[in-house]
């Protein structure tokens, strides 16, 4: 069915009964030319773009629970291409005008709002830091806007300006950047993607790989049975190294737990995305009303899909130092998501090692504002066999060959990213 | 989760720092030019970047900075996040001490 203001009008004259399933439940076939395992954000886009971009419709999307079951349905769901480094800088920045077309693309509400983020400052050498990534944003013609504290005040008066110790000296705002609404990003590529034939199968683990004589990849074990594939893409997000180890491959990858929270609805408060830059503190307000925030990562590895209290608390106190206010509002609920940690905090989309094996890995943290654009590449690799320009760094040798894309400057170290 | 430090008791993880794996071995080479340098290149690569990133039992390094300030190494089962041992890193000043009977 397609979606406009007369199928909305007819289904609200019938008492909205007449609503058909959104995306089809088959049976799996004995074999695709394409098996993307993992139906998250990135699986579903991969599906979509190769039906829909490159005509391959012969796809499954293999997901172990439901879909949107991992990350896609754990996240903030803050989009925005304000990244410094080349590889990344255009890459996020095709993203971003892929949320931008969205809705039409798929002809679903996705709720893509550009409210804008704030990257607060509290230092001058995190304003110079900032003010070179505006600049390297705008020479690729991304909008950047960086603001002194005065012009900050202007947008967001109820924060605190007077933190002796972290005072806010201005912020990196990009306007274009904003929320989406995971759980519809999931069932708007989910619908495209069955409507062009792709298989979408749920409760359907991968637990094995088939190969050939030569080692190549020939198709995938399953709960459901054994499925042949011309070729397999992974796009498993926190599982990576779980499912490459099926098929006796180690990655540059950790995975490590991110908590989210949320707290009790409140009227309209927080226009766009702010971040605080002396700490790690991250808020958004959900159109339900609620605060929606999060910041860093737990810093242990782990798969257990849930957090700890140090980093609450630590969160929490991010929070109070740059909207004391918010001590009066209560937390509602509290979940973890668990994500590859990549070794320099970028992803890799790329050809494994192993024939017929496609990685799309290493999300780290930010992997939902990449979700339309690693679905583009990634189909784009799976149906060409070369990497999409905008891509093309995203290399799994790149670690060997020296050529780190370490956006925070960290080194080899996961959970410092 | 809480951690039995050996040295301080059963304190609250936010006491901790961690580093990671404590498998990787840091590759040791002898510095006369003999061994083939794609071996070595091969050996740092695994031993910086490669990850075995078990969903089980893993041993890795933890700084008690909040107590003892000693370097630890538990197994833990990074599924559960149950610990399963925790002792003195080999080599840190505590762990000598402990070595030497002191
Ligand atoms: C708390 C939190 C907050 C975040 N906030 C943001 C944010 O604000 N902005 C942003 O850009 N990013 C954010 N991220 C990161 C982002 O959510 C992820 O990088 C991204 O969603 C990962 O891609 P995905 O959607 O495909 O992953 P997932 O949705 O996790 O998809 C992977 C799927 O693979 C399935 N799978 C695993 N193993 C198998 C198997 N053997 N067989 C079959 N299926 C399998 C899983 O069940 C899962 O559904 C956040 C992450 C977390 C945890
Ligand atoms: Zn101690």
């Amino acid at each position: 069915m397609k979606y406009s203001i007369f199928s909305l009008a007819r289904a609200a004259l019938s008492g909205h009964k007449g609503w058909t399933r959104a995306w089809r439940d088959p049976a799996p076939k004995s074999r695709y030319d394409v098996v993307i395992i993992g139906g998250g954000g990135h699986g579903l886009a991969t599906a979509y773009f190769l039906a829909h971009e490159y005509g391959i419709r012969n796809v499954a999307v293999l997901e172990k629970g439901w879909i949107g079951s991992g990350n896609a349905g754990r996240n903030t769901t803050i989009i925005r291409s304000n990244y410094g480094l080349p590889g990344n800088t255009g890459f996020y920045e095709l993203s971003m005008k892929l949320w931008e077309r969205m809705e039409q693309d798929l002809n679903y509400n996705t709720m893509v709002s550009q409210r804008g983020i704030i990257n607060l400052y509290h230092s001058d050498a995190q304003r110079d830091a900032f003010a070179r990534r505006g600049n390297t944003m705008r020479i690729n013609g991304i909008d950047a806007e960086l603001l002194n504290a005065v012009q900050i005040r202007k947008e967001l008066p109820f924060l605190n300006y007077d933190n002796a110790r972290f005072p806010i000296m201005g912020g990196l705002l990009q306007r274009r950047a904003g929320t989406a609404r995971h759980d519809a990003v999931i069932w708007g590529y989910a619908r495209a993607a069955s409507e062009g034939g792709v298989d979408i199968i749920q409760n359907c683990e991968v637990t094995g790989f088939v190969r050939d004589a030569n080692g190549k990849v020939t198709g995938v074990e399953t709960t459901r049975g054994r499925i042949g594939a011309g070729k397999v893409g992974m796009a498993v997000a926190g599982s990576s190294s779980r499912v490459a180890a099926m098929a006796g491959l180690r990655l540059p990858i950790e995975s490590h737990v991110l908590q989210a929270f949320v707290s009790e609805a409140i009227k309209p408060l927080i226009p766009g995305v702010i971040t605080f830059g002396a700490g790690h503190f991250y808020v958004s307000q959900s159109d339900k009303g609620g605060l929606v925030f999060g910041g860093d990562l737990d810093g242990y590895n782990s798969y257990a899909q849930r957090g700890n209290m140090p980093v609450m608390e630590d969160v929490c106190e991010g929070g109070m130092a740059i909207m004391p206010m918010i001590g009066r509002v209560r937390m509602l609920r509290q979940w973890g998501g668990i994500m590859d940690m990549s070794m320099d905090g970028s992803p890799i989309i790329d050809k494994s090692p192993i024939d017929g094996l496609y990685l799309n890995a290493g999300w780290c943290y930010g992997g939902f504002k990449a979700t339309p654009a690693s679905g583009l590449v990634f189909a784009h690799l799976l149906a060409r066999d070369e990497a999409h320009p905008e891509a093309a760094l995203f290399r799994l040798d790149r670690f060997r060959r020296g050529a780190m894309i370490d956006e925070k400057g960290q080194g080899a170290q996961p959970n410092l990213h | 989760m809480r951690i039995a430090c050996p040295f301080c008791g059963e304190r609250e993880n936010g006491e901790f720092t961690y580093l990671g794996d404590a498998s990787p071995e840091r590759p040791n080479f002898a510095v006369d030019g003999r061994e083939s340098p794609d071996r070595v290149e091969d050996a740092f690569y695994d031993y910086v970047y490669l990850r075995d990133n078990v969903a089980g039992v893993m041993r890795e390094y933890w700084y008690h900075g909040g107590g003892c300030r000693s370097w630890l190494v538990a197994e833990r089962n990074t599924v559960t996040h149950e610990f399963i041992s925790v002792t003195a890193a080999p080599g840190a000043g505590a762990a000598s001490a402990v070595r030497a009977g002191e």
